[in-house]
């Protein structure tokens, strides 16, 4: 059950070039978040629409989401300061599934925040997480506390492995014994994670994005094509996803 | 506190406040956030008669106080509907009002009829969808075709007619009079604007479909004046709509002309949009010692 609540900021600081962390003080959001869910932000008087966020880690009454300044919304977002109190309807989403045993997470860019709350809510985890390049490298000694194998790739070899996350994905899976793949990033990164999960017939998660509107399911803007059996269908990114089953996904 | 009950169309509502079709799904949503019996109606998505898959996306680009949307009418079909859907919607104490589209005048008959036998309170006859390519607005830009849609649902139907108009004609009233003139029980405008954005970067539109429906506050001052037009050229209710969020809308829209109103789009900044809307307007009628809000129905008075 999504609330609308006030949630107050603790701290926003910037993790690189365009991208920012939020810590806030919300015991109504942070205690129910699942792992892959999202908050609704409103963002002050001059966007209309409020803006998605996934959650990055849910810890005790705190809340901690990471997002890239991109627009007039997380610009607003970016220039909080701690004290300040923000409009948030959450937690929202349907998240990633985990059961028992070693998960793989696969982000991307932007898309590795989301992967911080899997991995500290799996029975244990590897990760292998690609950047444009070294000065966008965010989490990384997070991602290494909560994780067992971290690998870092950046596109121009400027940090850790270089290229994209494909190589290093191939070679873990190679090794076997993952119970799932998980994975958040550009859809061409999510469409290639799918591919080589298939191949090795790793069960994967891939957490969509869609420009949204509601929410919360009611306004079907954020369509995500699918197949479910032989029918294709149009789910909702924001209610029956973000995070949908990588074979399900009509890419 | 003042009496917020309307009958609209015959339909007994216990609060004039609505929510869109297209903005609240089949209310399960927002069902999980506040109690629907709150609302005087629930508009329910746009229903054709075979399943559609929709639009592509990007299906939404914000405007300044303002959405485009392209979703083209992704609904699971009338029959559907009527078998998941609607005995839910039932159990929610509020006025189900199902909102038609058709690519044909038979089409549009076959569902009102389906509908009136399934049990809905109202029928809303949308006319003015602007993302689709065959029907939709293509139905509410001519007065013949308005005519001639109404026409063919009224024989079917068995519950009230509502016709949604399209604001993307030269002359709303001349629309408006012709449904009433083809049997209309009511009205409800505006539907949405036609609009586009553009990204300057990749010089793209940035709903896929390139053109959308503009909705939000940016078009309340449009709706306002249409509503006026309209209730100056019918003597059947309207329910009007278009951008409004707050009580105070509400209540222009009312001295403008409607007997209910909509609220749609700013349920999306604010999920309880609806409700405080309706506590706006009690504000307003206690404030001002009104006893009913139909008081309140056309009573501009013009400079």
């Amino acid at each position: 059950m999504p609330v609308l609540t006030l949630a107050a900021v603790r701290d926003v600081r910037q993790l690189s070039a365009s991208v920012w962390k939020m810590t806030l003080y919300s015991p109504e959001l942070a205690r129910p978040a699942k792992p892959g869910q999202f908050v609704h932000i409103k963002c002050g008087e001059g966007n209309f629409l409020r803006r998605p966020i996934s959650v990055c880690n849910a810890q005790g009454d705190t809340l901690t989401l990471v997002f890239e300044r991109k627009g007039a919304g997380t610009r607003y977002l970016s220039e909080r300061r701690a004290g300040e109190k923000l409009d948030i309807l959450g937690p929202l989403g349907n998240g990633f599934e985990l059961r028992k045993g070693r998960y793989l997470l696969v982000g991307g860019g932007i898309g590795v925040p989301p992967l911080l709350y899997a991995a500290k809510s799996a029975e244990s985890a590897d990760a292998v997480l690609g950047f444009r390049t070294k000065d966008a490298v965010i989490l990384e000694d997070e991602f290494r506390a909560a994780c067992g194998e971290v690998t870092v790739a950046t596109d121009d070899g400027s940090y850790g492995t270089y290229g994209t996350i494909a190589a290093p994905l191939r070679e873990m899976l190679a090794s076997g014994g993952y119970a799932g793949v998980l994975a958040c990033g550009p859809r061409a990164m999510l469409r290639a994670v799918a591919e080589i999960c298939a191949e090795h017939s790793v069960p994967c998660q891939v957490s969509m994005e869609e420009r949204m509107g509601c929410g919360v399911g009611a306004c079907l803007v954020c369509a995500c094509k699918t197949r479910e059996g032989g029918a294709r269908a149009m789910r909702r990114v924001c209610k029956d996803g973000p995070v949908f089953w990588a074979e399900e996904v009509c890419w | 506190m003042a009496d917020l009950n309307v009958t609209f169309a015959g339909v007994p509502f216990k609060t004039p406040v609505v929510v869109a079709s297209g903005t609240f799904g089949f209310g399960r949503e927002y069902g999980e956030i506040f109690d629907l019996s709150r609302l005087g109606g629930i508009c329910v998505k746009g229903l054709t008669l075979r399943p559609r898959l929709g639009n592509p996306p990007p299906r939404i680009a914000e405007t300044p106080m303002g959405i485009l949307n392209s979703v083209g009418l992704q609904n699971p079909g009338v029959d559907r509907f009527i078998e998941e859907e609607l005995p839910y919607l039932k159990t929610l104490g509020t006025n189900i009002i199902a909102n038609i589209s058709g690519e044909t005048v038979e089409e549009y008959a076959e569902m009102a009829e389906k509908l009136s036998d399934a049990g809905v309170d109202l029928i809303e006859v949308n006319i003015s969808c602007p993302n689709v390519k065959a029907g939709g607005a293509a139905f509410g830009t001519s007065c013949d075709a308005a005519a001639s849609v109404t026409r063919a649902v009224k024989r079917a139907a068995r519950v009230p007619v509502m016709v949604k108009l399209t604001p993307n004609v030269t002359d709303i009233a001349e629309i408006a009079r012709a449904v009433e003139d083809a049997g209309a029980d009511a009205v409800s405008l505006i539907n949405t604007l036609l609009g586009m954005r553009i990204d300057i970067n990749t010089r793209r539109p940035v709903l896929k479909n390139n053109t959308g429906g503009l909705s939000g506050p940016a078009v309340f001052p449009v709706a306002v004046r249409m509503v006026w037009q309209v209730r100056r050229a019918v003597k059947i209710p309207i329910c009007g709509m278009g951008g409004i969020s707050t009580g105070e809308d509400a209540v222009e829209m009312m001295l403008a002309g409607a007997d209910i109103v909509a609220v749609g789009t700013a349920l999306f900044r604010d999920p309880f949009a609806a409700i405080r809307v309706t506590e706006g307007i009690v504000r307003y009628l206690d404030e001002h010692q009104i006893e009913n809000v139909t008081e309140i129905t056309g009573k501009v008075l013009l400079n």
